[in-house]
C-alpha cells in the first residue's frame, strides 16, 4: 500500500461570481514509505498547491489524499513542511525553534533541550543555539527550519521548494546535505522545486506537472543514486527539460495573455 | 564618546532654547506677565513641590492615565487579535470601528462626565476610549498580516488551532502592536489633561487650569513642564520596555 495516495484531486478557486479557475484537475500520485519524489512543473502549475493540501493546510475541491489510509483532514506532526522563505518564529532563537514542536509534544525541558540540541548539530548550527533568525544567513535559517522539522520527527517530509531563496553554492551544499539525511533517515520525502537539475539530483522519480490547469504529464523514474556522474545527471536532466519545455513556454504565453 | 556625552550632545538644543528663553526674558523682550522667566517657573515648581500640590495632583493623573492606558491595551490587542482571527468577532466589531474612528474622542469627555460624574472614572473612561481604536486598529492589521506560513508551521509542529492566536498570530505581530500602543501613549496625556481641564478638583489638568485663572503663570508653567516630564518618562520608559520585547528583531 502506498503511503501517501492523492485520489483524482482537484483545486478550484472562485474568481469572482461566475468565473472559477482550476489550479489542479484530476490529479492522481501514489508515493511509497521511503521514497524521495520531486514535483516539477511551471509556475502556477499548482505543484506547491499540491503539496499544501498533502499536507493538508489547504482542502481539496474534490477527490481525497490518504496518508496511510486515512483521508487527510488537517495538518498533522506526521507530516513535516519546510517552505521556501524558511517561516522560523523570528522571535525565539536557533534553541527555541527547534525545541517548539517537542514542548508542543509535551517533552520535559531537559530531554527537549538533548533532542533540540542533536539536530542542531545534525543540521551543523553549533554555536549558534541562542543566536535569532533575523541574524543567520538564508542557508542557516533554512537549516533550523529542517532541524525543527526533524526534531518532530515525521514519517513525510514536505518540502515547498526549500531551497529556491538561497544562493546557487548554499543551494548546492544544501541538495548534499539532504541527499545525505535521507540516506540516513530514509524519511519519505515529497519535494517541489522548480530546478530540473536539482529533482533529479535529489529524487528517484520525478514528477512533471503541466501549466495550468495543473495535471500530472508524466512522472519519471530518476533514481540516479548518489555516486551518478554529473554526465548522467545533466543527460537526465536535459531529458526532463525536453518535456517540460513546452509547459513552460505555455505557461509564459497564459501569462502574457492575461495581462 | 561616553553614554552620558552622547545623550547631552543629543538634548543640546534643548538646553539652548531653555537658556534663550530665560536670557529674553532677562533681556525684557517677554512680557513678565504672559511669559513668565524660566527661573520663575522653576521657583513655582520648588514652590508647588514644597506645598505638595504637585506631586499630589500628578500622583492623581498618572492613576487614571495608567489605568485607561492599560485597560485599553489589554482590551484593545485581545480585541485586535479576535478581530484578525474570527470572521464574527470582525463582522461584529469592524462596523463599530469604521463608525467611530473619525469621531474626535475628546467630544465624549462631556458625555462621560454626564454620565459617570466628575471625579476619577470619567477621566479614565476617556482615556480608556480614545486609546482603544488606535491599538485594536494597529493590532487587527498586523494580526491579519501575520505570514500565515507562520501558522502552517505552528500547525505542523502539533499546535492546536485554539492557540495560535496567542502562540503566534500575536508574538509575530507584535513589533506593529508596539508601535500602536506608543501612539496611544502620547494620546493618553492628551486626553488625560482635556478632561482634567474640563472638570474636576484634582490632577494636572486642573492645576494648570487654577492656576492660570488665578493669574499665576509661572505656576501654570511649572505645572505644564511636570505633565511634559511624565509625558516624556513614559515614553523614554516604554522605547525601554520596546527594545527587550523586541530584542529579537535584526
Amino acid at each position: 500500500m502506498a503511503l501517501i495516495d492523492v485520489k483524482d484531486v482537484s483545486k478550484r478557486y472562485a474568481l469572482d461570481n461566475q468565473r472559477e479557475l482550476t489550479a489542479i484537475d484530476k490529479v492522481r500520485l501514489s508515493i511509497g514509505e521511503g521514497e524521495f519524489v520531486s514535483i516539477i512543473g511551471p509556475s502556477g502549475c499548482g505543484k506547491s498547491t499540491l503539496l499544501h493540501m498533502i499536507g493538508g493546510f489547504v482542502p481539496c475541491s474534490a477527490g481525497e489524499i490518504h496518508v496511510r489510509g486515512e483521508a487527510v483532514r488537517a495538518p498533522g506532526p506526521d507530516r513535516g513542511i519546510v517552505f521556501q522563505h524558511f517561516a522560523l518564529f523570528p522571535w525565539k532563537t536557533v534553541l527555541g525553534n527547534v525545541e517548539y514542536g517537542l514542548a508542543e509534544r509535551g517533552i520535559g525541558k531537559e530531554e527537549r533541550r538533548r533532542t533540540a540540541q542533536s539536530y542542531i548539530d545534525m543540521v551543523k548550527l553549533s554555536g549558534f543555539e541562542h543566536t535569532y533568525p533575523s541574524r543567520l544567513s538564508g542557508g542557516m535559517q533554512q537549516r533550523v527550519a529542517i532541524a525543527r522539522m526533524l526534531a518532530c520527527e515525521p514519517s513525510i517530509l514536505l518540502m515547498d521548494e526549500p531551497f529556491g531563496a538561497l544562493d546557487a553554492q548554499t543551494r548546492k551544499i544544501m541538495q548534499e546535505e539532504l541527499l545525505e539525511l535521507w540516506q540516513r533517515f530514509r524519511k519519505t520525502v515529497v519535494f517541489v522545486t522548480h530546478d530540473v537539475r536539482e529533482a533529479v539530483f535529489l529524487s528517484q522519480r520525478v514528477v512533471v506537472m503541466s501549466a495550468r490547469p495543473g495535471r500530472i504529464k508524466t512522472v519519471v523514474e530518476t533514481g540516479l543514486g548518489p555516486n551518478a556522474s554529473r554526465a548522467a545527471i545533466d543527460a537526465k536532466a536535459d531529458e526532463l527539460w525536453d518535456m517540460l519545455r513546452d509547459e513552460v513556454v505555455r505557461s509564459i504565453a497564459a501569462e502574457g495573455a492575461r495581462l | 564618546m561616553s553614554k552620558a556625552l552622547q545623550v547631552t550632545v543629543f538634548y543640546l538644543p534643548i538646553f539652548a532654547a531653555l537658556a534663550l528663553w530665560e536670557l529674553a526674558a532677562r533681556a525684557g523682550l517677554l512680557d513678565p506677565t504672559l511669559f513668565p522667566s524660566l527661573s520663575d517657573v522653576l521657583t513655582a515648581f520648588v514652590r508647588l513641590t514644597e506645598h505638595g500640590h504637585l506631586l499630589q495632583n500628578a500622583g492623581v493623573s498618572l492613576f487614571r492615565q495608567v489605568s485607561g492606558f492599560l485597560l485599553a491595551a489589554v482590551l484593545g490587542i485581545l480585541a485586535g487579535v479576535a478581530m484578525a482571527e474570527s470572521r464574527v468577532t470582525r463582522q461584529i466589531l469592524e462596523p463599530l470601528l469604521r463608525a467611530t474612528f473619525p469621531l474626535p474622542k475628546s467630544a465624549l469627555i462631556p458625555l462621560f462626565i454626564l454620565w459617570l460624574g466628575i471625579g476619577d472614572s470619567a477621566k479614565v473612561a476617556a482615556i480608556f476610549l480614545g486609546c482603544l481604536l488606535p491599538i485594536v486598529i494597529t493590532t487587527f492589521n498586523a494580526a491579519r498580516g501575520v505570514n500565515r506560513q507562520l501558522v502552517w508551521s505552528a500547525w505542523s509542529l502539533g499546535t492546536p488551532t485554539w492557540a495560535i492566536p496567542w502562540k503566534v498570530v500575536l508574538p509575530a505581530a507584535l513589533p506593529e502592536v508596539m508601535s500602536g500602543l506608543r501612539t496611544a501613549l502620547a494620546l493618553s496625556f492628551t486626553l488625560l489633561v482635556s478632561a482634567e481641564f474640563l472638570i474636576g478638583q484634582r490632577g494636572l489638568g486642573y492645576l494648570i487650569g487654577t492656576l492660570g485663572e488665578d493669574g499665576d503663570y509661572a505656576g501654570m508653567f511649572a505645572a505644564v513642564l511636570a505633565i511634559t516630564a511624565i509625558g516624556f518618562a513614559a515614553d523614554r520608559l516604554f522605547l525601554l520596555a520596546n527594545n527587550r520585547v523586541l530584542a529579537w528583531r535584526a
